[in-house]
């Protein structure tokens, strides 16, 4: 609370994003430990975790006050104007302050308190187990084993300490081959295809420069190319582009020589890396928030930004991962530079391919859990150098998203599920995301200290179920998207999620949801109805042999006959067809809004503003 | 009798009123130096009495009449022979007004929108040439849509500077010094070639399936089919928001209003019109807005995309209006009555077709072709229960507000299920929509059998209540 020195400001104008007019929102910012409140004069709330809070600006003094600028990273961007400079600059500096934590305690997770006692947090992290994971890939088997080379961290700071290695993979071998790759990664399983006896495998590149070999190395990848019984060949796939990859070996790195390396096939798929990424997604963001965008802005800007090319980039590598498995039956390898991020994001879609597991709620939750620990997610929570945050995991998501365009039946999970991960990946108020790795995570002590996402998301389920999953898909149908370039779009949903007006007014996916939870409860009432007729169906038979002869005819009464209609309720509305959107604090629940705004006689005047239908001649 | 110089009409039967709460009643209403009365002149005799100095405002509601005067085709050949036009102008006026409107269509009554009595009308452009000529009847006509002390918008669907052009032709645009009482708004929807150009491009684009990313977002933008589809949707929307919003009448008119006025009269009353939503008023809405008001089909969709001879006469204006109802029917899936199939079905027809409904370019040329005695319609064909059924949209739920869907390029996508048709399977999709059907079928089902049990259960308390209380 230091950091806070005007907690409530009066008077404060909300600026619509898109409005050309300055159209606003007048009401009262708050500023608390660790949201930024504003509630305008219709008492709806906008909360903002300080945590999501990528920048903050301050713009030059304008004749209303002074305007302040928050983007966030979930994509939310707020304009708001403080009538006093001096409050603007209190707010200004505490948010500063607010949104850069130094250390990992100061994080909201570890003073978020959902009233759960310890053991409700301990369970709630027992929710995702690894070594349940593993057995249910079917390893250890007669080829591959639990190492417990790195249980102490001594090999790989990096890696966790469960790792899967290749039954005839020595511990000499293993530690000869980390000394060998960056960051000491050597190669280790990462996906087992059972049915194919196929693995992929993860590392960092070599340390080859332009001729060092390593004979472990060559020996633990040939051990790799052995634990396959059927196919002796396997791929090594650089996922960076060439160019990248040859310049590594001036620096000591590189990528192996093929020559060196029995039975192995190597392969770029040329992935940017992280710098590059960062500044597409940047320039994407520029794009879609200009005010008066035309259409043709709009598409060279997508196009220029390299977005969907880098998304398109990532889903044919995953492809050409599976492919390699089902169609060749061969092993992979895959790695990047440090393999974390690129090697991490394909081998996690690879696999969402090839194992419907993956495409199930419980298992999309598993394969982030890996993730993490691979450490695919480093989101820049703490203050630290902004080069090393990536959007890597927002790339993975999307691809993801994709994946059910492509296949609207083959997820278990919907679009707001995705969104709702992706929110807390920056908020910070789970431990699920904190750390780089299993050895960092260990020390933040997380499971004592913080609490888990995945049963609170278990508990909501109801609200990520795609109504339209298909059961039938057994565990190995394995998804074969299509990547010509058409088939890959702006994902409106996510980088506007908070633009309400971008978005179609109705959404189907909600009314069907909706309809699926309906109709499980008409069944249930059903059941109900008809045991309650049998019920007194047999108590009329006992009762009619003794009444029958008293009553024999009972005519009906016309009155009873029109009171019974009312007896026909209307049930649950199903035409709550608006999208809803979920911050990060259980406050932030709009539904009832929206649905009272669409009832309204008239919708208010909507996008004609951005859309440029002004009246000007 | 005092005042009687301004009695004109002492009396007229039939007349009848009505009134809130009450039946309405008929009967002879009489004028006279201070009241107006009615009698219903039965046995039990409704009177009412009202002194004139009573009255606050005269509303007339009926405005407009059913006209005749192109019976023959004679006066436009491109409009049909019974028009609406202003009650107050008569078929003599509307003569001279066609002598001064391109193409010989005069001004005429396109929507009604009930909730506030506001009018779309439709033109031509004016014939003002370089020197500015007038036409007293013209500018009569079009104030006769004003209601006192309002005034009016001119949707001009031409940018200034093309509008300006027009005037070196013969053409031109209403000088705001004659029409003072409207505002003239330039919007620019593009025509002909430009659009043919646009409709192969993006044709070409979507058939190339070896673009890379860059290549292909190239193409699309290069195209311009959305930034088309953009400039239609929001002038539409703009033409609904003065009849809506600002409450005021407005009158659309480009060149000689055969093209992009059309996008516009119609997307506007689909945004405005609930009936035009469902199934038997879209089809209204092509019958009146489309076929009877001659948008010349044969010119304009004799060939696609893949035509190698151009004409100029050739461009994808019917399609691009049917793109917008799809953007449209995407941002507010439930309220309209039929699905994305229909409007493919109708994009088919209007370019290929087994039925005599999109042959010719107008009306008369219909009539001379002898298209109803000869040919089947579509209609009678679309209409049949078995084909409905495939043309409904599950969801519909009848939605009685003006909806207006967002212009953003953002919110503007691609219509796949034209442009990527034979370009990838539909598979996936198409199950996904089926798997959808059935919860929705599956929903019906159960409420009936609820419904029903929920009754039979009643009805055997009541009979058990029955059998116990006596």
């Amino acid at each position: 609370m230091e950091h806070i020195r005007t907690t409530k400001v009066e008077q404060v104008k909300l600026l619509d994003r898109f409005s050309t007019s300055n159209k606003s929102l007048t009401g009262t910012l708050y500023l608390t430990a660790t949201h930024l409140l504003f509630i305008d004069s219709h008492q709806k709330e906008t909360w903002i975790l300080h945590h999501h809070i990528a920048s903050v600006e301050k713009l030059a003094l304008t004749t209303s006050g002074c305007p302040l600028v928050i983007q966030c990273k979930n994509f939310r961007i707020v304009h708001f104007i403080v009538p006093r400079e001096r409050d603007c600059h209190d707010i200004y500096n505490s948010l500063l302050q607010l949104s850069k934590q130094a250390k990992y305690e100061d994080l909201y997770a570890f003073s978020y308190n959902p009233k759960q006692n310890d053991s409700e947090r301990l369970q709630g992290w027992q929710v995702i187990d690894l070594a349940e994971e593993y057995k249910r890939m079917g390893v250890p088997n007669s080829h591959w084993q639990l190492s417990d080379a790195n249980r102490e961290y001594k090999i790989c700071e990096t890696y966790p300490r469960e790792l899967y290695v290749p039954q005839i993979a020595s511990k000499p071998i293993i530690v000869g081959s980390s000394k060998f790759r960056s960051k000491g990664r050597f190669p280790v399983l990462s996906y087992y295809h059972q049915d194919k006896e196929a693995a992929i495998c993860r590392c960092s590149q070599p340390l080859s420069g332009f001729s060092a070999r390593c004979l472990e190395d060559e020996h633990l990848l040939q051990a790799i190319s052995k634990a396959n019984p059927v196919n002796r060949y396997m791929y090594v796939m650089d996922t960076r582009p060439k160019l990248n990859a040859m310049a590594n070996r001036a620096a000591g790195k590189g990528y192996e020589n093929e020559d060196n390396y029995s039975n192995i096939r190597f392969q770029f798929v040329g992935i940017e890396n992280i710098h590059v990424m960062r500044s597409s997604l940047q320039k994407l963001l520029e794009v879609s928030g200009t005010k008066g965008l035309s259409v043709n802005d709009f598409y060279s800007g997508l196009e220029s930004s390299g977005w969907l090319r880098h998304i398109k980039a990532v889903m044919d590598a995953a492809i050409f991962l599976a492919k390699a498995i089902m169609v060749e039956n061969a092993s992979v390898l895959v790695h990047c530079s440090d393999g974390w991020d690129r090697t991490s994001q394909v081998c996690s879609l690879g696999s969402l391919l090839l194992d419907s597991y993956y495409r199930t709620i419980k298992g999309f939750m598993v394969r982030i859990y890996s993730l993490v620990l691979s450490g695919g997610v480093r989101c820049g929570h703490l203050d630290g150098d902004p080069k090393e945050v990536s959007p890597v995991f927002t790339q993975f998501l999307e691809c993801v998203w994709h994946l059910t365009e492509q296949f609207p039946q083959a997820f278990e999970f919907n679009e707001e599920f995705l969104l709702q991960i992706h929110e807390h990946i920056h908020s910070c108020q789970f431990g699920n995301f904190l750390g780089n790795c299993q050895k960092e995570r260990e020390e933040l002590k997380l499971k004592e200290k913080t609490y888990s996402l995945w049963p609170f998301l278990l508990e909501d389920q109801k609200k990520y179920i795609n109504p339209l999953y298909s059961f039938k898909s057994q565990r190995f149908t394995v998804l074969e998207p299509n990547t010509v370039s058409f088939n890959f779009k702006f994902w409106r949903n996510m980088y506007h999620q908070f633009d309400r007006t971008l978005h179609p007014r109705q959404s189907v996916f909600n009314i069907i949801m909706n309809m699926n939870e309906q109709n499980k409860q008409l069944q249930k009432d059903i059941q109900d109805l008809e045991s309650k007729i049998k019920q007194r169906k047999n108590k009329q038979t006992d009762g009619v042999l003794t009444k029958e002869l008293l009553h024999s005819v009972c005519p009906e009464s016309p009155t009873l006959k029109t009171s019974l209609r009312f007896k026909e309720q209307t049930l649950l509305p199903v035409n709550d067809a608006l999208r809803t959107i979920e911050g990060s604090s259980p406050a932030d629940n709009r539904y009832s809004e929206y649905a009272e705004e669409f009832s309204k006689p008239e919708p208010a005047v909507v996008s004609l503003e951005y859309g440029v239908a002004r009246m000007t001649c | 009798m005092e005042f009687a110089e301004l009695i004109k009409t002492p009396r007229v039967d039939n007349v009848v009123l009505h009134r809130p709460f009450y039946p309405a009643v008929e009967g002879t209403l009489c004028l006279t130096g201070h009241h107006l009365i009615l009698s219903s002149r039965q046995d039990n005799t409704e009177e009412l009495w009202l002194l004139h100095s009573n009255i606050d405002a005269i509303d007339k509601t009926s405005e407009w009449r059913l006209s005749y005067v192109n019976k023959e085709f004679a006066v436009c050949p491109s409009y049909p022979p019974i028009v609406i036009v202003p009650k107050s102008i008569d078929d003599e006026a509307l003569r001279k007004v066609a002598m001064f409107r391109h193409g010989g269509r005069f001004p005429v009554l396109s929507y009604y929108h009930k909730k506030n009595g506001m009018v779309i009308m439709r033109s031509g452009q004016p014939l003002t040439g370089t020197n500015g000529r007038r036409c007293k009847e013209d500018e009569k006509l079009i104030n006769a849509t004003l209601r006192a002390g309002k005034r009016g918008y001119i949707i001009d669907t031409r940018s200034l500077n093309v509008a300006q052009q027009a005037r070196a032709k013969g053409g031109g645009f209403e000088q705001e010094a004659h029409y003072p009482q409207w505002r003239r708004i330039h919007k620019s929807i593009e025509r002909y070639h430009i659009l043919q150009e646009s409709l192969i491009k993006l044709v070409e684009a979507c058939n190339e399936q070896a673009h890379n990313m860059d290549r292909w977002l190239s193409k699309l933008e290069a195209s311009n089919w959305l930034t088309h589809i953009k400039e239609i949707l929001t002038t539409a929307c703009l033409a609904a928001q003065c009849i809506d919003r600002e409450g005021a009448s407005i009158l659309i008119h480009g060149t000689e209003g055969i093209d992009s006025t059309l996008q516009v009269t119609s997307l506007a009353q689909i945004i405005l019109e609930p009936r035009s939503r469902t199934i038997r008023g879209f089809e209204a809405l092509i019958e009146r807005e489309w076929l009877q008001a001659g948008h010349p089909f044969q010119q304009r969709c004799a060939q696609s995309a893949y035509c190698n001879s151009k004409q100029k006469w050739e461009a994808p204006v019917f399609l691009l209006f049917l793109d917008c109802v799809w953007q449209i029917l995407r941002q507010f899936p439930c309220s309209f009555e039929f699905n994305e199939r229909f409007l493919t079905m109708l994009f088919e027809h209007a370019y290929a077709s087994q039925f005599g409904t999109f042959l010719g370019n107008n009306e008369s040329e219909r009539c001379k072709l002898k298209l109803q005695q000869k040919t089947m319609s579509l209609w009678s064909w679309v209409n049949r229960p078995s084909e409905l059924s495939k043309l409904t949209n599950p969801l519909f739920e009848a939605n009685n507000l003006v909806i207006w869907p967002s212009v953003a390029p953002q919110s503007l996508q691609l219509w796949e299920g034209i442009f990527l048709r034979w370009n990838r399977t539909s598979k996936y999709l198409d199950e996904a929509y089926e798997e959808m059907v059935n919860i929705i079928e599956y929903n019906k089902e159960l409420q009936a059998k609820v419904n029903i049990l929920r009754r039979q259960l009643a009805e055997l308390e009541t009979e058990d209540g029955m059998q116990e209380s006596p």
